[in-house]
């Protein structure tokens, strides 16, 4: 009999997903690039200073796979939380005391740190590098526009513990919208906004109403923050994810000197 | 309180004996290395011993230091681990808002100029040692070690270390690479040309540093819980209530500006200005490689920006801002009753009042909306001009008066120049109210609190 390994990569199911033989050799390894639908975000070959650790840094990959893990964490976490105000605060408390696997809160969360710090590393290499000069200006564009989402998805969802911590963050945070220009009930400009005499931006239609749903962190925010941080923003970073990598490869790859 | 410092080194020392072991062997490993790969530098001979004197012996003696400073700390005997308290006192009366922000800043001035000192990997790992150590000797205060082990603060205790590592490495590659291109050589990174197959060498790289990461992940979430505090109260304000601490840099800049430019104005300019770099930035120089020789200015003024900036204001928010938004030292107490005197003074009130001894300018109580518009504009005048010269009059003296800006104006043309000296101009202007509030006091220079426009 055939060793195992050899029936499983001769059987039809395999070569149904593998239309190829295992990439040991030069041709393969090429193939295997080609074909596969998650490599095939590479290149086949590279230069060898765009995988150098002390080039890249490999910052780039680390956000992108910090994301997979919240994707990851996240679903599984909202099996458990339910963003409602009766239950948001028991269902962490539960995650820690009481669930199997609570631990994917704290994955989560350190994570979360962490992607923070790693998409700032990586703008600070791709700086550094001059990475951004033509012709990949434009996905220096896109990589603010994700490090902006980033610290987005990091402020939504600071807020769902719905402990102290979470509501004075976001309660901070969210003032200074008050103070926006024209747009804010306390910002310059505002009270010139009037019909008959009668402001038309309050404390309830203005620019931090419409961020938090309320004149104030509650119920409301815990829900809109929710659906901003589970499908609106990680939706539109996906998105412009795609694209940035896109760019990556229609840019002429990773960058090196001219 | 000495029982319960007793108590608190007790607590604690499991965690710096470790620490402090963990350090030693870092040391012993770069030792391990630099004799294994013959990479050590020779200073001399050993008497008695015949046995050459290396870098590797030098961090052979502080692993055995680090080891024997663990052993005493997980013992117990704090004795010589600890500041003494004068000093912990006496650093915490120099730290001051602005000895913090101009030393930060003074520091970097020096890692910059003598940077070809500063990246020799000798000197950087040894100044990794002292970093250390001085954390280790810091963790044995109390107030230290409370704002640094909370859990959201971790992070950014890690991130100072990795900012700091990272920055060496650039720097590193940089003058390497600099020192090439005045012989007359090409980068480095253009030696390593040829190509190579992305399967095994790239995805092999990726998935070793994605079991790397999963790894840490892991321990990091066994050893430090994730903070879960009282449940949510709209009525129990906490003192300090701080932003996630991203945000901190925006919220420490509420100091020096009003809410709308704080945290909205000045955020939105500093994501624009950010997309708004490849457009400025016109040398083709520098493009794939690290270098700073050949783009000193952009290399300057980004760094500016986010090291300065960026994050020394997140540091100081998170570590050093207590109760009511006060400063304290990283040795101090957050004490809720510190009380600052603020007794900070508008300009219009230099002007009027200070200069001239007369009262600010007001409208009497029968003017009409119109009347009153104009006395505010009379009575805000000079800051209103001043800040009219700044943004207006110094790009061209810019350009009159400074060869490099106006080389840049020639290459750059009107509009993009402009819009460089106006980020530039709006980033400078964060120092210099620092500056201006830490000498005079000065809070606002236009102070329009009828149109909640205060600047």
């Amino acid at each position: 009999m055939p060793p195992l390994g050899e029936i499983i990569r001769g059987s039809q199911v395999w070569k149904s997903i593998f239309r190829h033989p295992m990439p040991v050799d030069r041709r393969n390894r090429i193939v295997v690039m080609l074909t596969n639908f998650f490599l095939h975000l590479h290149p086949v070959s590279i230069k060898k200073q765009g995988i150098g650790l002390s080039y890249t840094w490999c910052m780039g990959g680390v956000t992108f796979f910090l994301f997979l893990v919240e994707t990851i964490t996240g679903v599984l976490l909202m099996f458990y939380y339910r963003p409602t105000l009766e239950w948001a605060y028991n269902d962490i408390l539960a995650l820690r005391d009481v669930t199997s696997l609570g631990i994917l809160r704290e994955i989560h969360r350190w994570a979360a740190h962490a992607m923070v710090i790693t998409v700032w590393l990586h703008m600070y290499r791709v700086f550094l590098t001059g990475s951004y000069k033509p012709p990949r200006e434009f996905n220096w564009v896109i990589g603010v526009i994700l490090l902006l989402l980033t610290l987005l998805l990091s402020f939504t969802g600071y807020l769902l513990p719905w402990d102290q911590l979470a509501i004075w963050a976001i309660t901070v945070g969210s003032n200074m919208a008050r103070a926006t220009p024209i747009l804010g009930h306390e910002g310059p400009g505002a009270q010139f906004l009037t019909v008959d005499g009668i402001g038309m931006i309050t404390n309830a239609s203005d620019a931090r109403f419409g961020l938090l749903g309320a004149r104030f962190v509650g119920e409301e925010t815990l829900n809109r923050f929710y659906v901003l941080h589970c499908i609106a923003i990680p939706l539109a970073a996906a998105l412009l994810m795609a694209i940035h990598f896109w760019r990556v490869r229609k840019d002429g790859g990773i960058s090196g000197p001219l | 309180m000495h029982g319960n410092e007793q108590e608190f080194l007790a607590s604690v020392s499991g965690f710096i004996g470790s620490y402090y072991l963990f350090v030693g062997f870092m040391n012993a490993l770069a030792a391990f290395y630099l004799w294994q790969t013959k990479k050590a530098e020779t200073y001399g001979r050993v008497p008695l011993l015949a046995l050459p004197f290396t870098t590797a012996s030098v961090w052979l003696l502080v692993s055995i230091f680090f080891v024997v400073i663990g052993g005493l700390a997980l013992g117990g005997s704090f004795a010589l681990l600890k500041f003494p308290q004068g000093l912990r006192n006496f650093l915490d009366s120099i730290m001051q808002p602005h000895w913090y922000t101009l030393g930060v800043m003074g520091g970097l001035v020096v890692l910059y100029l003598g940077r070809r000192f500063f990246v020799r990997p000798t000197v950087a790992w040894g100044m990794l040692n002292l970093m250390l150590l001085l954390m280790g000797y810091s963790m044995t205060d109390p107030d230290f070690s409370s704002i640094v082990t909370k859990p959201d603060n971790v992070p950014i205790v890690g991130m100072v270390y990795l900012l700091a590592f990272f920055t060496w490495l650039g720097a590193y590659k940089a003058v390497q690479n600099d020192d090439r291109l005045k012989q007359g050589l090409e980068p480095l990174e253009k030696e390593l040309d040829e190509k190579v197959l992305v399967w095994p060498d790239l995805v092999y790289t990726e998935l070793i540093c994605m079991i790397a990461i999963t790894a840490l992940l892991i321990v990091w979430a066994v050893l430090l819980q994730a903070p879960l505090e009282e449940p949510a109260s709209s009525v129990k304000t906490p003192n300090p209530s701080k932003a996630p601490w991203y945000f901190l840099g925006l919220q420490e800049m509420l100091v020096y500006y009003d809410p709308w430019m704080a945290g909205v104005v000045l955020p939105s300019v500093v994501v624009f200005g950010l997309m708004a770099i490849p457009f400025m930035d016109f040398n083709p120089k520098g493009n794939g490689y690290y270098t700073i020789d050949d783009r000193k200015f952009a290399y300057l003024m980004f760094q500016f920006g986010f090291l300065v900036l960026w994050v020394t204001l997140i540091v100081m928010g998170t570590f050093m801002r207590g109760p009511n938004w006060n400063f304290f030292g990283l040795y101090e107490t957050w004490d809720t009753h510190k009380v600052e005197a603020l007794n900070n003074i508008d300009l219009s009130e230099y002007w009027w009042v200070q200069l001239w001894g007369v009262g600010r300018p007001k409208a009497p109580a029968s003017a009409g909306e119109l009347t009153k518009f104009i006395y505010i504009l009379w009575r805000e005048a000079p800051g209103i001009i001043l800040t009219i010269l700044y943004f207006a009059a110094l790009p061209p003296a810019m350009v009159i008066y400074i060869k490099g800006f106006r080389k840049m104006f020639v290459k750059m043309g009107f509009a993009r120049f402009m819009l460089l000296a106006h980020l530039l101009l709006l980033m400078g202007l964060l120092p210099l109210k620092m500056v201006l509030r830490w000498t005079i006091n000065m809070k606002y220079f236009i102070s329009i609190p009828e149109y909640f426009l205060n600047f």
